[in-house]
C-alpha cells in the first residue's frame, strides 16, 4: 500500500522471522506441531479397524481439523503473551503498524502451518493409503487454508483472553460447536433447520466441504472455488478484527 | 533553555481508583536528566505514561519535543523503559536487539553495527548469544534498557530503570546517562530512591498525584535546610500537611 511508510513491508517479515526464531528455540513445540497431526490419523486408522470405508470417508475431513485446533491453540498463546510481557506495548511505541504486526504473526504461522499440512497429507496418502481423487496437491491447499483460519481465530480469540486459562477455553467454546455442526459427524442436510442456517456462518462448514469435495471429486469446480473463496473471507476478516483490538494507548 | 516537556493542568483518574495525577503542571529542560522521585504510587508512572503517549490524554495536555504527547512522529524521537521488561524471553540478546532495531529502521549493515555498540553499552557484549530468559533480573533489565537507546532517541524516558542492580553496576549506568546528556540526549528517570536523586540534574518530588517541589539537588536541599534529598522531601511533606 502507497499510504504506508516506506520498509513496512520488510516490518512484516522481520516480526515473521523474530517468530519463528523463537519457536526454533523451543524444539519441543515444533515436534508436537509436526509429529501430532500424522500420529493421530494413524490412530485413526486403527479405530475404524475393518470399516475402511468410514476411515476413508472421515480422515480427510480430520486433515482440515487437525492444523486448524493445532494453529488455533498455538497463534492465541503466542499473541496472548505478546500482550501481556509488555512487548506489544512496546511495539505499538515504536514505528510499527498494527497490521505488518499481525501479517507478520500470520505469515509465520501460515508456514508452520504449511509445513505441518504438507507432512500430514503426505502422510495420509502414501503410509495411511487414502485415496484422494483430487490429488495431494489439492489436498495440501485445503490443509493450509484450514490452517489458516486456525491461525486468524487464534489472533482474534487472544484479544478477547486475559489469561491463558481463558484461551486454552475458547478451543472448546469457539471450535467444538463448529466441529459438531460442520457436517463431520452428520451431514448438514439432515441437521434440524436452524442447525443449518446456523452452520452456514461458521467458517469450519466450508473447510470441510472443501476437503471432502477434494477427496471425492477428481476435478476443480466452481463449488471448490466458491468454498476457498469463503474461507478467505473468514480469514481476512478476523485478522481485521483482530488488528482493530490492538491499541497504542490505554484509556485513563 | 529549551523545553522538552511542557504539562498543563494534567489530571488523570483512572476507573474506580484514586485520582492518578491532580492538577500537575511541568516544563522539563532539553539536555538534562530530570528525576521524579517519589514514594511508589505517587503517580510517577502515570506521569510517564502520559508523556510517552501511552495514555490517551485530553488533547493539548502534554507537549513533547513541540508535539502533541502520542504523536505518530514521536515514536522515533521518544524511546520508553518500562517497568515491565517488555523484552523476548525466548530469544538470544543479540536476537532481541537485532529485531527491534529492524522495527526502528536500521538498514542490513547499520543494524550489525548499532546492536554492537548497544550490547557495549549496556555492558552485555559477553552475554550477546545467551537466552534473556537465562539471564539474573538484573541482566534482563539491562536488555530492555538497551532496546530503548537502540534508536539514538531525542527523549529518553526510563521507568525505575536501576531498581535491584549492583550498586557498581548502577554507577556505571549513570556514567552512561550522563554520557547520553552530553551528547544532546534528554533523559527523564523516575526513582524511589532518594539516594538516587541526588544524581540527577533537576528533581520533581511527588506525593499522592501532586508535584510537591522541583529544582536542582542542591537548590531543594539549601532551601529546607537539610543535608540530603531525603530529608528534603520529609520536610517538605511536613510543609504540605501544615
Amino acid at each position: 500500500m502507497s499510504l504506508r511508510p516506506k520498509g513496512e513491508k520488510m516490518r512484516s517479515f522481520y516480526t515473521a522471522a523474530r517468530v519463528l526464531r523463537q519457536l526454533i528455540h523451543d524444539p519441543r513445540t515444533l515436534v508436537l506441531i509436526f509429529a501430532v497431526p500424522p500420529l493421530l490419523l494413524w490412530l485413526l486408522k486403527y479405530v475404524f479397524d475393518g470399516q475402511s470405508q468410514v476411515f476413508n470417508q472421515f480422515a480427510p475431513v480430520m486433515l482440515g481439523i487437525f492444523p486448524m485446533v493445532m494453529m488455533f491453540l498455538i497463534t492465541s498463546i503466542a499473541t496472548l503473551r505478546e500482550r501481556h510481557s509488555g512487548t506489544l506495548s512496546r511495539l505499538m511505541s515504536l514505528p510499527l503498524s498494527k497490521t505488518s504486526f499481525l501479517i507478520g504473526y500470520a505469515l509465520a504461522f501460515s508456514l508452520v502451518a504449511a509445513v505441518q499440512a504438507i507432512l500430514t497429507t503426505l502422510v495420509m496418502i502414501y503410509f495411511l493409503g487414502i485415496d484422494i481423487s483430487g490429488g495431494t496437491g489439492l489436498a495440501i491447499v485445503a490443509a493450509i487454508s484450514s490452517a489458516l483460519l486456525g491461525t486468524a481465530m487464534g489472533l482474534f480469540a487472544s484479544a478477547f483472553a486475559q489469561t491463558e486459562f481463558q484461551a486454552i477455553q475458547f478451543m472448546p467454546a469457539l471450535l467444538f460447536p463448529q466441529i459438531l455442526l460442520c457436517g463431520l459427524f452428520v451431514a448438514r442436510d439432515q441437521m434440524g433447520d436452524v442447525l443449518y442456517k446456523i452452520s452456514d456462518f461458521l467458517p469450519l462448514t466450508y473447510s470441510t466441504d472443501l476437503m471432502k469435495r477434494i477427496a471425492m471429486e477428481s476435478s476443480w469446480s466452481g463449488d471448490h472455488r466458491k468454498d476457498l473463496l469463503i474461507i478467505l473471507c473468514f480469514i481476512i476478516g478476523f485478522l481485521i478484527i483482530g488488528a482493530l483490538t490492538i491499541r497504542r494507548q490505554e484509556k485513563s | 533553555m529549551n523545553v522538552a516537556v511542557t504539562i498543563r493542568d494534567l489530571s488523570i483518574t483512572y476507573a474506580k481508583k484514586d485520582k492518578a495525577l491532580q492538577n500537575v503542571s511541568l516544563e522539563i529542560p532539553t539536555g538534562r536528566i530530570t528525576g521524579l522521585i517519589g514514594p511508589s504510587g505517587s503517580g510517577k508512572t502515570t506521569l510517564i505514561k502520559s508523556v510517552v503517549g501511552r495514555l490517551k490524554l485530553p488533547t493539548d495536555k502534554v507537549t513533547v519535543l513541540d508535539l502533541p504527547a502520542g504523536s505518530a512522529k514521536l515514536r522515533k524521537k521518544v524511546a520508553y523503559m518500562a517497568q515491565e521488561l517488555a523484552v523476548y524471553h525466548d530469544l538470544t540478546v543479540r536476537q532481541n536487539l537485532a529485531y527491534f532495531t529492524r522495527v526502528l529502521g536500521f538498514k542490513y549493515s547499520g543494524v550489525k553495527r548499532r546492536v554492537n555498540e548497544t550490547l557495549r553499552a549496556v555492558d552485555l557484549y559477553d552475554k550477546r548469544n545467551s537466552m534473556v530468559g537465562n539471564l539474573s533480573g538484573g541482566q534482563q533489565q539491562r536488555v530492555s534498557l538497551g532496546v530503548a537507546l537502540l534508536g539514538h532517541p531525542k527523549l529518553l524516558v526510563l521507568d525505575e530503570p536501576t531498581t535491584g542492580l549492583d550498586p557498581v553496576l548502577i554507577e556505571n549506568l549513570w556514567q552512561l546517562f550522563h554520557e547520553l546528556v552530553e551528547d544532546g540526549t534528554t533523559i527523564i528517570i523516575s526513582s524511589h530512591s532518594m539516594s538516587e536523586a541526588a544524581r540527577c540534574d533537576d528533581l520533581v518530588l511527588m506525593r499522592s498525584g501532586k508535584i510537591i517541589a522541583t529544582g536542582a539537588p542542591k537548590k531543594l536541599m539549601k532551601q529546607t535546610g537539610a543535608d540530603d534529598v531525603e530529608q528534603a522531601f520529609l520536610h517538605l511533606v511536613k510543609g504540605e500537611e501544615e
